[in-house]
């Protein structure tokens, strides 16, 4: 009985775990990820390259952070001015545009604030603070958090000054989400991230189309220089990939319920 | 409540499916725990009785920061684990970052002071016991502790399913050092915030249900073969 517990045990605490010929880290966001896009594109990497690429799932703050401190081999976030002051400050080898997708306001399907018929992004969101509806921010540092704010400074308003109805949870898109679905409150969101939101309850996509609110993705590859120990021959070989016409097919093509969720951009030869 | 039920019968299916991707992380789950529980006893139990024989200086000391540390927020453990394992941080060349090892170092800091605490105090009565005894025997001080640590094997085990409990549930320290990767680190508490946070409360429920079955399954299995709580038995 003995042996056979210890056994157990020391096979427990081994722990092997069979892995494809090659691994690599990469911080994506949130709102990549809940998008459901890695789903299809991760196993068509896997099964092209023969290299498994492990997501970490994280805002575009805590990304670029995990980045310059080389814990990740490479980055895929949307917040352009983050991005290019990675790879002003060394950390980033360069910067490739893969895709866009959009942000789209969320709300009550009653619409007090009445934001439904506004003609900009940022008339909006006035509204919404002319009228003290509830909103839920990310609060995260997040692209998404630095998105909402730089609009809200196009509106000519400061968050800072806001009342009990602005409300930074401080996560992540799905946790927003829920917690404008329980208030209800209006809240900010990828498109993406809402048509896979599985508790929509009384929330309803309200507007959307403004050229402001298109989010464009970006690949930064961990500046080798910095970091020796990063994997940048797989980072590159990723790169090629993912600005492939193999890759613009899948994700053109990657619909949720008929709608189509990104738009390959990227020049493949910059 | 829908979501309750529906997690319930979710659960049911998951578990008599034998779900692929449910039967990896649930394995992965009980792989880091009982690894980081096996590394936690053999620091925190002859801790414990070395603390309950041996006079020195520091002795209170040591005890109540023990017994302080049995709350230590995980959240900062992970915070402090991450930073020293993170490639900018002292030990960042072993790059161990997100990697279940991470995981069992941060569950180990965790629930080493719980259960050191939980066996320093059966072992000090047991120690008063049998404190003449064993000075009249003139036995060494490490025959003392293995004699205290087999005899009270029963509390002491009491100890160890309390940091098993703790270290099983426990999401705060492993999201951020092992950092939820599919495959590779997702645990059955990580996925349960993963699913919450794109509102499949469902989903995460029966997640939730499985991971107390597996909690109260060890438990049970512990028990049996150590042969306590039984009939005539103490």
């Amino acid at each position: 009985m003995k042996h056979w517990i210890m056994g157990a045990i020391s096979a427990l605490a081994i722990g092997s775990a069979a892995q494809a010929a090659d691994v690599m880290k990469m911080a994506v966001t949130t709102s990549f990820n809940n998008s459901g896009l890695a789903d299809v594109l991760l196993p068509e990497i896997a099964a092209d390259l023969d290299l498994e690429v492990q997501l970490l799932v994280v805002g575009t703050g805590q990304a670029l952070k995990l980045g310059e401190a080389g814990d990740v081999d490479a980055i895929l976030v949307h917040s352009r001015k983050a991005e290019e002051a990675f790879v002003a400050g060394g950390f980033g080898s360069h910067r490739t545009e893969i895709m866009y997708n959009d942000f789209v306001f969320i709300g009550p399907k009653a619409d007090p604030a009445a934001i439904a018929g506004s003609d900009a992004a940022t008339a909006a969101l006035a509204a919404i603070a002319d009228a003290g509806s509830n909103f839920v921010s990310r609060g995260d540092d997040s692209g998404t958090h630095k998105k909402e704010l730089s609009l809200w400074a196009e509106a000519g308003l400061d968050p800072v000054q806001f009342g009990d109805w602005y409300n930074a949870v401080g996560a992540g898109m799905g946790a927003a989400l829920n917690t404008a679905s329980g208030m209800p409150a209006y809240v900010m969101s990828d498109r993406a991230s809402w048509l896979n939101f599985g508790n929509k309850g009384d929330l309803a996509l309200l507007y959307a189309g403004d050229p402001v609110l298109f989010n464009q993705y970006a690949y930064l590859p961990v500046n080798p220089e910095m970091h020796a120990h990063v994997k940048n021959d797989l980072a590159l070989k990723l790169e090629e990939w993912l600005i492939s016409d193999r890759a613009k097919a899948l994700i053109n093509d990657y619909k949720i319920n008929g709608e189509t969720l990104f738009v390959f951009n990227a020049k493949t030869a910059e | 409540m829908v979501d309750i039920w529906s997690g319930i019968a979710q659960a049911f299916w998951l578990v008599f499916t034998l779900d692929a991707e449910l039967l990896e992380i649930a394995g992965r789950s009980l792989r880091v725990t009982l690894s980081a529980l096996l590394v936690a006893c053999l620091i925190a139990l002859p801790l414990a009785a070395l603390v309950a024989v041996k006079r020195f200086r520091a002795r209170r000391l040591v005890i109540a920061v023990l017994n302080a540390l049995m709350g230590l927020p995980p959240v900062v453990v992970g915070l402090i684990v991450y930073v020293v394992l993170s490639r900018s941080g002292p030990l960042g060349v072993m790059g161990l970052l997100f990697t279940p090892t991470a995981m069992i170092i941060a569950q180990v800091i965790i629930i080493v002071p719980l259960i050191a605490s939980i066996a320093h105090q059966s072992i000090r009565d047991l120690w008063e016991e049998y404190h003449d005894l064993l000075i009249s025997m003139n036995v060494t001080q490490g025959q003392k502790i293995q004699t205290l640590l087999w005899d009270s094997r029963r509390a002491l085990l009491t100890a160890a399913l309390a940091g098993f409990g703790r270290a099983i549930g426990e999401v705060g320290a492993i999201m951020i050092v092992g950092g939820n990767i599919d495959h590779a680190t997702r645990v059955l508490t990580t996925a349960i915030a993963l699913e919450t946070g794109k509102g499949e409360f469902a989903l995460a429920l029966a997640l939730g249900f499985v991971l107390i079955g597996l909690a109260v399954a060890v438990n049970l299995a512990i028990h049996w073969l150590g042969r306590t709580e039984r009939e005539g038995r103490w």
